[in-house]
């Protein structure tokens, strides 16, 4: 939609309404909007209370890995001691990793964009609430899970990357279990935030904010969102092949059986690599919108950034295997890996060079939360040429698995990710709070923390030089790396101490401090319209946009915004609304009711949860029906929370806008979560499709010819059934649209019957040729793939069974 | 600052048995060489970079648009385009001579890694497969092969002052080719993490000159001497069951799930360096293996009288 079909550029109300209208509208958007108190406060779901338990979450997770890293240091402070067990050392050095990637790195900026998202976007929620709040529950649960187990001494102990036959066959206790399933549940978790940032930042746009005028910052979570999407999945399946592996003993990685260890590792860094950037770029992300702030000029190369961010985020899917330099790959791959690793520094040293351009370019403010900006950029840095220099195959030989990649990585992770963290801390906190945090210990905090950082991690490249290889409890009183270590072992404490000075100063009463001035730095951005303290709703209402930086290009708009002259300024019908808009263009399109307060999304995380945990310990009938559950209350609450038709079709929205309140198809957000949310199945199904072809290509026996082979009429006959079960679905949808309700049930009922016969088939044909999924690798992929597609094909029967009733009700 | 000063400090303490900045090998050699250049551009487009963004945020000229756009471009995509470029070209030019893994029809290394010792046998180009543990030995000159797989899960094989790391991964055989340049005593460790003693999984390297070296693996190839061999000590091993993992050549004993003994006594430490070869080091390993090397294999004899830890320590000791 573009030229003459657009309406002119809409302008805000030239006159404000009334006083007694605005407290009025006021009144009814606090009413709809207020978080519940009490113990119901518990069941919010609005952004802006979940994003705050999710941050809050997160980094308490992040202390508590940084104790278990203060404990190794400590450990490893002097050569030959005992403080820690070798037994102990691997659970802490497994925690460690696997908390600080999965229960920090990526919650910590799901948590951020969950609660500042919607503020830049001048929406009043996201799509789905209740979604985040379920992604919440379930991270909260699994993670106390995966953490409490380092209480029982039980906790994983075969390393982040979990490589088997390590954690499979030589491990004992249920770590690894806990380890995949506590994880896999997490992962869910993920890709839910996932899918409601994507469809936030794709449709909850306000009006006029097109696709080139997004902030930094949404441009730079809708591209670690698809990477999520697409780089989650692969561990999933990786998880699902290792617990059927570790659980019932079906050969994936055993190599006397057919199977390959490596398979695991290519699908843990097809996963681990894009994982390093979905990570970085949201961090990068905070710097990109703090940087213009407080150099107080909008970002120099604006499209330079974004196409360098979506260039990252694509070449990130191709360097895995830079984690397997030194598995015995042929030269060739190792070559290409190596060239294309070092390609992503490109994009990378375009985004630094656009920020000092940007610094340069204006008069900058060295506010705390610009001394943490910097502070990151110069660590960063270091690993940013640490890791040019591993990816380079010849180096890696040496570096890998060795105390340089252990300071390359930090380097990365806590320059590019704890520094910029931290700072956006001091940014945004008026915006939650309504006060500062104090400038004087940010400053302690930050000098404490860049030299703490400095002299715990610059040493480390020449302890991995010196021959000290990671993952060691303890190391020979002879060796040349002790001096190094201790050293460490200090700058470690002081990095320590200035993140227990920034933990104090979050922490300290601040009753009476004043409350901050509105938009105290200055910025551009939507976010700080916010009133301090912030009000519920979002944004009073929802203005229409003209650039990159509204609070700079439009100089009444903290005024037009206050006093409703926008979109949506009432609650008149005691329902939260937001404002949908078209992905490119952003022209509004629809009224999105929003769900309110609800206990359903505990429960449904509590069922699966209870499927995921209690299915560690081989609890398989409790498992499964708490996992029931579970179902059960998702769909309840998709029942009672999204199923109504709404009273009227559409809505006055203001500024002689008229807006339908209900739409289906395409221009649906549930149509966009659901069309997501199934390339990242298509993604994980993808990867045992993978694990099959792997097999195929590195082992000429594979297929075996001494193991049973299933049938082309089986593959077929299975095929046209799934197929049949399509079209009757898809016939249903046109059925219905053409309002033909019997020949509408009869496709749908149809179609659910073909599902369940080519479940049948699926199963009962391979069964009956005796595949044993224990004897072989070949029977045992054959299966998963079976139990992926049965279980994928149940679900399709739920949401078949599901539009039926729906439809019935709706008459 | 730290940065440029720290290789200064830290030259006196290059030097090492496992450092891969004293290289003894013409691998090591070549990758320090590619270290050193790439660690001093490292350093100075650090300071570039780093510079650059302290200096913009401090002075109060401000930059017009087209210029700071044009050190994007500059910065952000010609300098590291070409830097990279010559970087790649130089380092992946070194792989063919790195990766080469030595002449398939010499003598071959063959080690097999496990939880968390090395097996190793010498092959012959006559067939024959020399058997030892936990100690590599090598001629200095020619490039030898080693193939590396691995019993139970996956280990890493790395000496850092002859070459980089291999992994050894069950159920595959990854070649390594290894050329020392000097004769030396180094040390090799395992490299990937492999359970509750990968810091124990040590092994001894020894570079010689080809017929020190050939003298050697002869002494390697023969029997336990005869003296040992008449020794009551002999007698108290075979009691013990020792040979149920154990074997020494020229007695019964003919186990093979944990290392081959005959010439234990020779070799430069125990169990991986955890221990000392002597008497008392013996001893310790004996009565207690986990007390030194968490999940090891090995069960403990502390039971024994102690008379007899004394005589098994004492002849293992003499099995030079």
């Amino acid at each position: 939609m573009t030229g003459p079909d657009l309406p002119a550029d809409p302008e805000p109300l030239a006159e404000a309404p009334p006083a007694e209208v605005q407290r009025a509208q006021r009144r009814r958007l606090l009413d709809v909007w207020r978080t519940p108190t009490g113990w119901r406060y518990w069941s919010a779901v609005n952004n802006s209370v979940v994003g705050l338990w999710y941050t809050a979450t997160a980094f308490v997770f992040f202390l508590f890995a940084g104790v278990l890293a203060l404990a190794m240091r400590l450990q490893l402070a002097v050569p030959g001691n005992d403080l820690l067990t070798a037994e102990q050392y691997d659970q802490f050095f497994t925690m460690h990793g696997t908390i600080m990637m999965f229960l920090f790195a990526v919650p910590v900026f799901e948590a951020f964009s969950i609660l500042v998202l919607p503020e830049m976007l001048g929406a009043r929620d996201l799509p789905f609430p209740r979604l985040s709040a379920y992604g919440y529950w379930c991270y909260l649960i699994g993670g106390v899970f995966v953490c409490g187990s380092l209480f029982f001494g039980a906790a994983p102990n075969g390393g982040w990357f979990m490589y088997p036959p390590l954690v499979t066959r030589y491990s004992e206790g249920y770590g690894t279990e806990i380890w995949l399933l506590g994880l896999s549940f997490i992962e869910v978790a993920s890709i839910a935030a996932a899918v409601e940032l994507l469809v936030g930042i794709l449709r909850c746009r306000p009006p006029g904010m097109r696709i080139h005028m997004i902030p930094l910052y949404a441009w730079y979570i809708l591209v670690v969102a698809v990477m999520i999407l697409f780089a989650f999945p692969p561990l999933i399946a990786g998880d699902l092949l290792m617990e059927l592996e570790t659980a019932f003993d079906w050969p994936f990685f055993d190599a006397s059986r057919g199977g390959d260890p490596l398979l695991w590792q290519h699908l843990f860094w097809i996963f681990g690599h894009p994982e390093v950037y979905i990570v970085f770029l949201p961090s990068i992300a905070l710097v990109a919108t703090m940087v213009p702030t407080f150099a107080k000029t909008p970002m120099v190369g604006y499209t330079w950034v974004v196409l360098s961010a979506i260039g990252t985020g694509f070449v990130s899917f191709g360097l895995w295997v830079h984690h397997m330099f030194t598995t015995g790959l042929p030269g060739i791959s190792l070559a290409l890996f190596s060239a294309a690793s070092q390609a992503i520094a490109i994009p990378t040293g375009v985004q630094i060079f656009c920020f000092v351009a940007t610094l340069l370019a204006g008069r900058v403010q060295l506010a705390v939360p610009m001394l943490f900006v910097l502070g990151g950029l110069s660590t960063f840095v270091i690993g940013g040429l640490t890791g040019v220099m591993v990816a380079l195959v010849p180096f890696d030989l040496q570096a890998h698995d060795t105390y340089f990649v252990v300071g390359h990585l930090h380097s990365v992770l806590i320059g590019g990710t704890i520094f910029p963290v931290v700072g956006a801390f001091y940014y945004f906190f008026p915006l939650v709070d309504g006060k500062h945090l104090s400038e004087r210990l940010g400053r302690i905090a930050f000098w404490l923390m860049l030299v703490g950082f400095n002299v715990a991690f610059v040493p480390m490249h020449f302890t991995g030089l010196l021959g000290m290889q990671r993952r060691v409890y303890t190391y020979d009183p002879d060796t040349a790396v002790a001096a190094l270590n201790l050293v460490s072992t200090g700058g470690a404490f002081v990095l320590a101490a200035g993140i227990a000075v920034f933990v104090v100063d979050v922490l300290r009463p601040k009753g009476r401090q004043p409350l901050s001035a509105r938009n105290p730095w200055g910025a551009g951005g939507l976010e700080w319209l916010g009133e301090m303290p912030d009000q519920p709703w979002g944004v009073r209402s929802i203005p229409e946009i003209d650039g990159r930086y509204p609070l700079w290009d439009q100089p009444h708009l903290v005024r037009d915004v206050d006093e409703g002259r926008f979109y949506l300024p009432d609650a008149e019908e005691g329902l939260r609304e937001t404002l949908l808009t078209s992905p490119v263009d952003a022209t509004p399109d629809q009224v999105q009711r929003v769900a309110g307060p609800t206990f359903l999304t505990h429960l449904a995380a509590l069922g699966t949860g209870g499927l995921f945990i209690l299915s560690t310990f081989h609890l398989w009938v409790p498992a499964v029906i708490s996992g029931v559950l579970g179902g059960v209350a998702v769909l309840v609450w998709l029942w009672t929370g999204t199923a109504h038709l709404p009273a009227r079709d559409d809505k006055d929205v203001g500024l002689g806008l008229t807006l339908p309140t209900y739409v289906s198809g395409p221009s649906s957000v549930g149509w966009w979560a659901m069309l997501i949310a199934m390339l990242g199945d298509l993604t994980a199904y993808a990867g045992l499709v993978f694990g099959y072809f792997f097999y195929w290509t590195v082992d000429e026996g594979f297929p075996p010819l001494d193991q049973p082979d299933p049938t082309v009429r089986w593959a077929l006959g299975a095929g046209a059934l799934a197929a049949t079960a399509w079209g009757g679905t898809w016939a249903a949808v046109h059925l219905n649209r053409a309002d033909r309700g019997a020949a509408f049930h009869g496709a749908l009922l149809g179609g659910v019957a073909a599902a369940g016969a080519c479940c049948w088939v699926l199963v009962a044909g391979i069964d009956a040729l005796g595949a044993d999924p224990t004897a072989h690798v070949y029977p045992a992929i054959i299966w998963a793939r079976v139990i992926w597609t049965v279980a994928l094909l149940a679900v399709g029967v739920v949401m078949q069974l599901y539009a039926r009733r729906a439809a019935r009700r709706a008459g | 600052m730290l940065r440029t000063l720290l290789p200064i400090l830290c030259f006196a303490a290059c030097h090492g048995p496992r450092s891969a900045l004293d290289p003894a090998g013409a691998d090591a050699e070549r990758i320090l060489w590619l270290f050193v250049a790439m660690a001093v551009g490292a350093v100075a487009i650090w300071l570039f970079v780093v510079g650059l963004a302290v200096h913009a945020t401090l002075t109060q000229r401000t930059l017009e648009p087209a210029r700071a756009r044009n050190l994007v471009i500059g910065g952000g995509t010609l300098l590291p385009t070409v830097v990279l470029s010559v970087l790649l070209v130089g380092g992946l030019a070194q792989m063919p001579a790195l990766l080469d893994p030595g002449p398939a029809d010499g003598l071959r290394v063959l080690v097999s890694a496990e939880q968390f010792w090395w097996r190793i046998g010498y092959r012959t180009p006559d067939g024959r497969v020399i058997a030892t543990a936990n100690e590599l030995r090598l001629p200095v000159g020619p490039r030898t092969r080693v193939e590396l797989t691995s019993a139970d899960v996956v280990h890493s094989f790395w000496i850092p002052s002859l070459a980089g790391k291999m992994d050894a991964i069950p159920g595959r055989t990854n070649r390594l080719g290894l050329q020392p340049l000097r004769e030396a005593e180094l040390e090799g460790v395992c490299a990937e993490f492999c359970g509750p003693s990968h810091a124990h999984m040590g092994f001894a390297v020894v570079t010689l000159a080809p017929e020190a070296f050939e003298a050697w693996l002869q002494a390697q190839a023969a029997a336990a001497a005869p003296a040992a061999l008449a020794s009551p000590g002999r007698d108290r091993f075979l009691r013990t069951g020792c040979g149920a993992c154990h074997t020494v050549r020229g007695t019964p004993a003919d186990g093979v799930l944990g290392p081959d003994l005959t010439h234990v006594g020779s070799r430069r430490t125990l169990a991986g360096g955890v221990l000392p070869n002597d008497v008392p080091g013996f001893r310790a390993f004996l009565a207690d293996p986990r007390r030194h090397k968490p999940g090891v294999g090995m069960p403990g004899f502390a039971g024994l009288p102690d008379a007899d830890l004394d005589v098994l320590a004492t002849w293992l000791e003499s099995l030079q």
